[in-house]
C-alpha cells in the first residue's frame, strides 16, 4: 500500500476499499442513524473530522513512542498499541467537541450531539491501525484518513436516502425496518464490489 | 433470577440479532466457521474478564471517569487475547486480521460494562458477561456456518481451533455451484437480514 501514489490511495479508501461496506467497519453507526439524510450527513461530516485527527494523532504517536526504531526513547512499547490509541482518541473526540462548541457554534449544531457517538466508532479505530499497519508516511496518512472518511460520509447518505424512500414502500411485516436495510446494505456492497480490481488494485 | 441473567443473552436479548449491537466483527470475521467460532471465543473471553473485573472493583471508581477505567481494563484483556492469538493460533490471527485490536471498540463489551457490571454484585456480573458472550458467539457461529456452507459447499471442521489438524467436511456432491456471492461482503449483510427476520417471525408465534 505505502508504494502507491497518493490517488491511488484515495481510490481504494473511497471506494474500492470502501470503510463500510468492503472493511465492515462503523456498522453500528450506519444502521443506527442512516433514519434520514440530514442526520447521516451530520454524522459523516463528523467522522470525517475525527478520522482524520484520530489517524494522525495515532501516527505521531506510534512513531515518536511507541515503535523502538523511531521513537524518543528506544524502547518497545507496541504492545500498548491498542490501550494508547482509544484513549488518545477519546481525549481527542472530547477536545474537538470543546474546541468546536467554543469557535464555531453552527458547526457544533450540526455535528456536536454525533461527537461523543464516535469514540466507539470502530472505523476510526481501524483506520488509525491500518494506516500503521500498510506503513504509510505522514502525508499518505492524511490523505487516506481523509478519503475513508469521505467513503463512509458517501455511502452513509447514499444508504439513508434508500432507507427514506423503502421506509414508504410496502414492505412484509417481519421484515419492516432493520432486516431490509440490511438486504439493501447486501445490494450496494454488490454494487460497491464491482469496483474490484479497478487500477489493480 | 441468576438463571434469568444467564439465559437472556442467548435469543430474548441476544446482544447481536435483537440489539443490533457489535456488528461489525459479526461481518468481517464470518465467512468461515473457523473465524467465527475464533472471534466469538476471543469475545466470550474479554467480556467475561472485563465483567469480572469492573464488578470488582465498581465501589472503588470514581463515577466521573467511569468510563476511561472501563476503557483501559477492556484494552488490557484484548491486548491479552491478541498477543496470546498471535502467538499460539498465527493462522487464525491472521485471517481475523485487524478486528483482533478492535475487540476493544466493541459495544456490546463496553455497553454491558457500563449497564449492568458496574451497577450489579459480582456473581451477576459473571452470569451476564457469559450469557451475553453466549449470544454473541450463537449469532457469529450461525452467521459463519450459513456463509461457508452456501459459499464453498463444504465446512472446514472449526477443531483446528484447538490444535487438531483441519479437515473439511463435504456438504454438497459434484453437481453443487457455491454461491461465491455469500462469502463476499454483500451475503454477510444478506445472511443477517433474513436471520433478524426468522427470529421476528418466530418471536411473533411464540414468546420466546
Amino acid at each position: 500500500m505505502s508504494e502507491l501514489n497518493i490517488f491511488l490511495i484515495a481510490l481504494s479508501a473511497i471506494l474500492i476499499h470502501n470503510v463500510l461496506l468492503m472493511r465492515f467497519l462503523g456498522l453500528c453507526a450506519f444502521f443506527g442513524v442512516s433514519k434520514d439524510i440530514k442526520t447521516s450527513l451530520g454524522m459523516g461530516l463528523a467522522v470525517i473530522f475525527v478520522m482524520v485527527m484520530a489517524s494522525l494523532a495515532g501516527w505521531l504517536m506510534h512513531h515518536f513512542l511507541l515503535n523502538p526504531e523511531t521513537s524518543l526513547f528506544k524502547i518497545d512499547l507496541t504492545f500498548l498499541r491498542t490501550a494508547s490509541f482509544i484513549l488518545v482518541i477519546a481525549s481527542l473526540v472530547q477536545l474537538e467537541e470543546m474546541v468546536i462548541r467554543r469557535f464555531s457554534p453552527a458547526l457544533y449544531q450540526a455535528m456536536g450531539i454525533y461527537l461523543p457517538l464516535i469514540t466507539t466508532n470502530c472505523a476510526i479505530l481501524a483506520v488509525a491501525f491500518l494506516s500503521i499497519d500498510f506503513s504509510l508516511n505522514f502525508a499518505q496518512t492524511l490523505v487516506y484518513s481523509f478519503a475513508a472518511g469521505i467513503g463512509f460520509t458517501m455511502v452513509i447518505v447514499i444508504f439513508a436516502s434508500l432507507r427514506e424512500k423503502i421506509s414508504l414502500a410496502p414492505v412484509p411485516e417481519v421484515f419492516k425496518d432493520y432486516p431490509v436495510a440490511f438486504i439493501t446494505a447486501s445490494l450496494m456492497a454488490l454494487i460497491f464490489l464491482g469496483f474490484q480490481g479497478l487500477f489493480g488494485l | 433470577m441468576k438463571e434469568k441473567v444467564f439465559t437472556r443473552g442467548f435469543i430474548r436479548e441476544n446482544p447481536v440479532l435483537i440489539l443490533m449491537i457489535g456488528l461489525c466483527p459479526i461481518m468481517a470475521c464470518s465467512t468461515s466457521l473457523r473465524d467465527a467460532l475464533g472471534m466469538g471465543l476471543a469475545t466470550i473471553f474479554v467480556l467475561f474478564c472485563s465483567n469480572f473485573s469492573i464488578a470488582l472493583i465498581r465501589r472503588i471508581i470514581p463515577p466521573q471517569i467511569r468510563i476511561p477505567v472501563f476503557i483501559v481494563i477492556i484494552s488490557t484483556f484484548v491486548t491479552i487475547t491478541d498477543y496470546t492469538m498471535h502467538a499460539y493460533l498465527p493462522a487464525l490471527y491472521k485471517s481475523l486480521g485487524v478486528f483482533v485490536p478492535l475487540i476493544v471498540v466493541n459495544c456490546i463489551i463496553l455497553g454491558r460494562a457500563e449497564a449492568f457490571a458496574s451497577k450489579n454484585s459480582l456473581i451477576k456480573a459473571i452470569f451476564d458477561g457469559l450469557g451475553m458472550g453466549i449470544g454473541f458467539l450463537a449469532a457469529i457461529g450461525a452467521i459463519g456456518l450459513i456463509r461457508e456452507a452456501l459459499g464453498t459447499g463444504a465446512i472446514t471442521n472449526p477443531t483446528a481451533l484447538f490444535f487438531i489438524p483441519p479437515f473439511k467436511i463435504v456438504l454438497a456432491g459434484e453437481g453443487f455451484s457455491p454461491a461465491v456471492m455469500m462469502i463476499l461482503p454483500p451475503g454477510a449483510f444478506l445472511t443477517i437480514g433474513f436471520l433478524i427476520a426468522g427470529l421476528r417471525r418466530l418471536k411473533g408465534k411464540t414468546v420466546v
